[in-house]
């Protein structure tokens, strides 16, 4: 076992040890396909909590989503990335010559899956904000990647804003039916659309 | 029974160790054979619960036979995970606030630790006083220095709750195994054992009369099956059942039968008492699958323990 393995195995363990990082298929099965998952945001810790609620089998295949100008800033957090969770790394300034999607189209041409936060940020406010336009054009591009909707709850408790240490409470992290771009669709209806999914994963006892 | 006292201590305790572990692999046994010569899907979907809870007693089996066999490191550390995941269980569906994000640092890795390093050092003064006394006072202070006023009383009322239950309670069964009384020395096995049988055999009895009598329940919003009379059978059962192992015990049939009666009863009104609190906290069972918690049910498990273990353990101990 590499170093980033065992690495991997510790924080998954932890994950797991802290939030019990449930995964619930309700919508589609764990399956080694290529997949673009989407998910809420809330929290630094949502792409360790899908991570660990994936078999460990589809985690060395399921890429997340990192800034480069951060997630390179130091050693640490270069290696952490790139050999522990295999990140695309995107650009956060716009130039005007560079897509800057082409970094996730690469990867999906390259089979792998990914994890996106469409709404861009993170947000506390409980119902996720409007879905940025990415995950229409990368459902375009890919019309045969199945789209698999997310909600990660209860994970805003475990480490709120502000705060470093996290507090062990049990999340879960529902996985529902995939859902693909219509022939046709406006990209503003499949963003609508695409939210909805998100947001009917709900679990009823944790809305208000 | 007398060849069975000539036996050494540790030969008794391994004794005891092969008649648990020997039952329960006849009841796997017995429940496998069950299985494989299942015609009807319907009497293997009913049996499912069944098959959950022997999981659920070789778990707790093998945690008893650890935390044995490792001594107090074992005991202290093993009681410690269990406590630790039963908080977080606990704490998942009390719906804290963000302005409890420090007491709760506090309580889980501040407050637990310490409480099972003193269960491990023996210290049974400071153990009984660290929790009702110095945390009673830690965290509302924490809780008052973070600045949220806001139902200031219930947030705090809810964690002491819980680090009472899950951590002070639940803390007793570890020194059980350890504690060391005049003439009944390194036997600390048997006394929790004895503790674990009877609110066992309190649980099951008054389950089963629940289910034959069909009395009117007693707090119908809370639980529908529990009443006076089944509670009252439960306690006989768990009387007689401590009467029965009384030679496990330093104390005789009558004595062993009252502190049997003791603990069953205390252990079945906990269960009562987390019943009220999980129709509070809207769930039906801790481990409901499609709940937010999606845990394993452990609290469900451990409550009548958390309960019955602190007056089975200061009564032990007064006694003597």
């Amino acid at each position: 076992m590499t170093r980033a393995e065992a690495m991997g195995l510790l924080i998954a363990f932890i994950a797991r040890l802290v939030t019990g990082a449930q995964g619930h298929w309700k919508g589609c099965a764990p399956k080694a396909e290529q997949r673009i998952y989407f998910a809420n945001h809330q929290s630094h810790l949502d792409w360790v909590l899908i991570w660990a609620a994936l078999p460990s089998e589809l985690r060395a295949q399921t890429r997340p989503i990192a800034a480069r100008d951060y997630w390179t800033g130091s050693r640490f957090k270069h290696w952490l990335t790139r050999e522990v969770f295999n990140a695309v790394y995107v650009n956060r300034q716009r130039s005007d010559d560079q897509d800057p999607l082409e970094p996730l189209a690469a990867a999906l041409q390259n089979g792998d899956s990914l994890v996106i936060f469409p709404e861009g940020t993170r947000s506390n406010k409980g119902e996720p904000q409007p879905f940025k336009s990415g995950l229409y054009h990368l459902a375009a591009q890919f019309p045969q990647v199945p789209l698999v909707p997310a909600w990660i709850d209860n994970v805003q408790r475990v480490m709120p804003k502000g705060e470093v240490v996290p507090v062990p409470i049990l999340c879960t992290v529902t996985f529902g039916a995939a859902l693909q771009l219509a022939p046709g669709e406006d990209k503003r209806a499949f963003l609508a659309r695409a939210r909805d999914a998100v947001l009917a994963l709900r679990p009823r006892e944790s809305e208000s | 029974m007398n060849r069975l006292s000539q036996l050494s201590t540790d030969e008794q305790v391994a004794l005891l160790f092969v008649g648990l572990f020997g039952l329960l692999l006849l009841a796997s046994i017995v429940m496998a054979l069950r299985s494989i010569t299942r015609d009807d899907d319907e009497r293997f979907q009913r049996e499912r619960p069944y098959r959950r809870d022997l999981r659920a007693l070789w778990l707790g089996a093998v945690v008893f036979w650890v935390s044995w066999i490792s001594g107090p490191v074992g005991a202290t550390l093993a009681f410690g995970v269990l406590s630790f995941l039963a908080l977080r269980e606990f704490i998942t569906l009390a719906h804290t606030r963000r302005g409890d994000h420090r007491s709760l640092i506090l309580a889980f890795f501040v407050v637990l630790p310490l409480q099972y390093l003193i269960v491990g050092l023996k210290r049974f003064d400071l153990f009984s006083v660290f929790i009702p006394v110095y945390v009673f006072l830690a965290i509302p202070v924490i809780s008052a220095l973070a600045g949220d006023p806001r139902r200031f009383l219930e947030r705090n009322a809810k964690i002491q709750w819980g680090i009472m239950v899950c951590v002070f309670g639940l803390s007793h069964a570890p020194a059980l195994l350890l504690l060391d009384l005049p003439r009944f020395q390194d036997r600390g096995a048997f006394l929790l054992f004895f503790l674990v049988m009877v609110t066992a055999a309190a649980q099951i009895a008054q389950e089963l009369a629940s289910r034959r009598l069909r009395r009117a329940p007693v707090a119908r919003q809370i639980d529908r099956s529990f009443s006076w009379r089944a509670f009252g059978l439960g306690v006989a059962a768990a009387a007689v059942v401590g009467a029965l192992l009384f030679w496990i015990t330093p104390v005789k049939p009558g004595t062993a039968a009252a502190m049997g009666a003791l603990a069953g009863g205390c252990g079945t009104l906990g269960e009562l008492v987390m019943r009220a609190l999980k129709k509070d906290a809207g769930v039906r069972w801790w481990g409901n699958r499609s709940s937010v918690t999606g845990a394993v049910g452990l609290l469900d498990r451990v409550a009548p323990l958390c309960f019955a273990a602190p007056v089975f353990f200061h009564a032990v101990r007064w006694y003597f």
